[in-house]
């Protein structure tokens, strides 16, 4: 069962569209998939003969279980077969009652009404201005699968096919990804690999013991209390807050510029680049206030002061010390207050007013070189911003290819509270400013 | 073997061919008296004398007109061009006579002539004088289009030029006249028109050539080499009819094609080569086809604006490394 949406969790078919027997080809619709927003189509992933329907046409399946099983029309399947959970043959219950026999109904009229798909299809017909419920953002969902078309040069494309290769198994080294004669030898060189991409764990083969000699050695220690913290945190965080992501790249020059001029002024001052993503970061919460946000349930809670919570990586795991109303706070006081406040993080003597209660948080991973990432939202805060590393990157500008300070962020946002379009409104303001840090003064 | 010029070599084809067959005539602006602008036709004029060795007025439509109609007759003309530069004032005769006449006479006329001299670009001669203009004749039916690289083969496909019973265009490089190679001293030494030679075997990216680009597509082939990069390097040496078959066979043992010429790319040569490889070898492209041209401008004047104008080593190095995705 592939993923076709980000939410999904689980995937009822709503209709086979290839009977059993059938060729397939990569790429083809093979089935009519209802996922908690729509119902989706599921391309082949394999050329082949669909050898066997596992999960039949109104049942439902956990992401990543076998639905059905592509081969090529020889091939012995049986181990396969084994090791399909609870393998109900496939047409055996039609959720509708027509009179047919074995095979799945051939093309049928487009809607097949199937009984339990409440918020199934119609979810994009309806007018979204005034219904609240599900609407604005979720982007269209591909398909977990990598979409896209596939760039192949013609000798692989014909290599590939003469030795059934399945060229989505295949990385591509040549520009843009282009799958070349190289990578097919590469790939038709490696000890008998499975022939598709396997979406499942590769079932073993029944009375072939594992081939591992022994369980891993470990060693155990106690869960620390904040260790314990955080994942009852981060638990509580993943579980009922609906985060989605936005990312943005932000050309950071003349950031680093307005850096270096500042700690030219004074070296004892010594500005951070995070220093001033503090400070654009309360800049544009002051403009966008429905980001300053928190969903209580019952209410929505509006700050009124941008109160920044900063990850700080400790010995033994994290903490967000708050920079309280930043907004109004100079550079070099943040410089200063983010400084001692992460001193006394690494020596554990904050007190806990200090580490709670921000309404914004920024977590900040660029200095382990790490280009983007997503974070995990500190409720009851309504978003946070990851930042990745600042690094010289090729850009266009002007149909030039210069070279530029480039940085991407990721924010993390509790879609109870924030829309897509809100969140990408203040990211458009962030990375305005952050381009351009004159408007800090303007 | 004896070591010569392609100067020399092609003296002693037209020689040679004179000797051998009294049809055969030579005439062109100061081939006769002065020995040819290019001294390609030294000593000819007092071996055979003024009846075979003729000089003609500055008048390119007209001798090419005499060649046509004394091929008409039976005789075999060769008319030397100064350049081909100057050719192009003859295209009437050399397309619109000589190429449609056998076709046009229902196969009475056979037109058995060679036009020849040096084309392409020269040292510092400019615009005018400095055009590779193979497409342009290559595009008729009718006409057979040759251009050598070496000595040997300059003296082995001219005779058999002037053996030929098509015209021919015979398209000899000027900045080439000097460079050396081994010959066959045999009288009945050719080479057939329509086949290409390999100049270098290599298997990993094949590079067509032609002409001036030869020796330039071999010295980069040999810092490829160094560079871990085998090529093969494959002179067409006549460009219609083209040896696509020979090419093929490359492409489909390298699966990496450049082609190299000085001409300007625009509805060039490379580009019809390149075509043809799409057609027949598609399947076999584990890379798309990259060609090296001349600019596609006029060419200039100034030294260092003309080095840049001309492909060389360094471009077809470029363009090998691009093809076998090494940069």
């Amino acid at each position: 069962m592939p993923k076709l949406s980000p939410t999904m969790e689980e995937g009822q078919i709503a209709r086979w569209l290839k009977k059993e027997g059938d060729k397939v080809a990569m790429g083809e619709p093979l089935a009519e998939i209802d996922t908690d927003k729509a119902t989706m189509e599921m391309q082949a992933l394999a050329n082949g003969v669909l050898r066997k329907i596992i999960i039949g046409e109104g049942q439902s399946a956990p992401l990543g279980e076998p639905i059905a099983i592509i081969g090529e029309a020889e091939e012995d399947i049986s181990s396969l077969l084994s090791q399909a959970p609870a393998a109900a043959p496939a047409p055996a219950q039609q959720p509708q009652d027509q009179k047919q026999p074995e095979p799945p109904p051939a093309p049928a009229p487009a809607e097949q009404p199937a009984p339990p798909r409440a918020q199934a299809a119609a979810a994009g017909s309806t007018s979204n201005a005034t219904n609240g419920r599900q609407t604005a953002a979720a982007p269209a969902a591909a398909g977990s699968a990598p979409s896209g078309r596939m760039i192949v040069s013609p000798l692989a494309a014909r290599m590939a096919a003469e030795s059934g290769l399945d060229l989505r198994s295949v990385q591509g080294s040549g520009p843009g990804g282009r799958i070349i004669k190289k990578d097919i030898e590469a790939a038709l060189s490696q000890p008998k690999a499975a022939p598709a991409p396997q979406r499942y764990p590769r079932p073993v083969e029944p009375g072939q013991p594992v081939p591992v000699a022994a369980p891993s050695a470990y060693r155990d220690e106690p869960a620390t209390q904040i260790r314990q913290t955080i994942a009852k945190r981060l638990v509580t965080s993943l579980g009922p807050v609906p985060h989605f992501f936005l990312t943005t790249e932000i050309e950071m020059d003349r950031a680093a510029e307005m850096r270096r001029g500042i700690n030219a002024l004074d070296p004892d001052l010594k500005i951070s680049i995070n220093d001033i993503i503090i400070k654009v970061t309360a800049a544009a919460l002051m403009q966008h206030p429905e980001v300053n946000a928190s969903f209580q349930e019952k209410f929505v809670r509006y700050y009124e002061r941008a109160d920044i919570g900063v990850a700080v990586a400790i010995e033994d795991g994290l903490i967000t010390p708050v920079v309280r109303a930043a907004d109004q706070k100079s550079l070099s006081q943040i410089a200063a207050e983010v400084r001692e406040l992460a001193e006394r993080a690494r020596s554990k003597r904050l007190k806990p007013e200090e580490y709670t209660g921000a309404t914004f948080s920024i977590s900040n991973l660029g200095m382990f070189g790490i280009d983007e990432f997503t974070a995990v939202i500190n409720p009851p805060e309504g978003a946070i911003l990851a930042v990745g590393a600042m690094s010289p990157k090729p850009v266009v500008r002007d149909n030039e290819i210069v070279v530029r300070q480039i940085m991407r962020v990721t924010m993390s946002c509790d879609h109870r509270v924030i829309d897509g379009a809100t969140g990408a409104k203040f990211l458009q303001t962030f990375k305005k400013i952050l381009e351009n840090p004159l408007y800090l003064v303007v | 073997m004896s070591t010569i010029t392609i100067r020399e070599a092609l003296n002693q084809a037209i020689r040679e061919e004179l000797a051998r067959d009294e049809k055969v005539f030579i005439m062109g602006e100061e081939v006769a008296a002065y020995d040819g602008a290019y001294k390609v036709t030294k000593g000819l004029l007092h071996e055979f004398g003024p009846r075979r060795v003729i000089d003609t007025p500055i008048t390119e439509l007209g001798f090419a007109g005499l060649g046509v109609g004394a091929a008409m007759v039976g005789l075999r003309p060769i008319v030397e061009f100064m350049t081909f530069n100057f050719s192009i004032l003859a295209t009437d005769q050399i397309i619109n006579s000589a190429a449609k006449m056998l076709y046009m006479s229902g196969g009475q006329f056979k037109i058995p002539i060679v036009f020849r001299g040096p084309g392409g670009s020269a040292f510092q001669v400019s615009s005018q004088h400095s055009q590779a203009l193979e497409s342009w004749y290559a595009y008729f039916p009718g006409l057979k289009v040759v251009m050598p690289s070496t000595p040997a083969d300059a003296k082995g496909l001219l005779k058999s030029a002037i053996r030929d019973d098509d015209p021919v265009v015979f398209i000899e490089q000027e900045r080439m006249y000097g460079n050396k190679g081994e010959v066959p001293d045999d009288p009945d030494f050719t080479i057939p028109l329509g086949v290409a030679d390999i100049k270098r075997e290599g298997t990993d990216v094949t590079i067509v050539a032609r002409s001036l680009m030869v020796p330039v597509a071999l010295k980069a082939a040999e810092q490829l080499e160094q560079q871990g990069v085998s090529c093969e390097v494959i002179d067409p040496r006549t460009i219609r009819p083209l040896d696509i078959d020979t090419i093929v066979e490359s492409v489909k043992k390298t699966n990496r094609v450049v082609v190299a010429e000085e001409s300007h790319p625009i509805c060039g040569v490379n580009a019809e080569i390149s075509m043809q490889i799409m057609e027949r070898a598609f399947d076999y492209l584990d890379a798309p086809i990259k060609r090296v041209s001349g600019a596609d401008v006029p060419m200039p004047y100034a030294k260092n604006l003309e080095n840049l104008a001309i492909p060389d080593v360094a471009k077809i190095v470029a363009a090998v490394r691009e093809v076998a995705y090494l940069d």
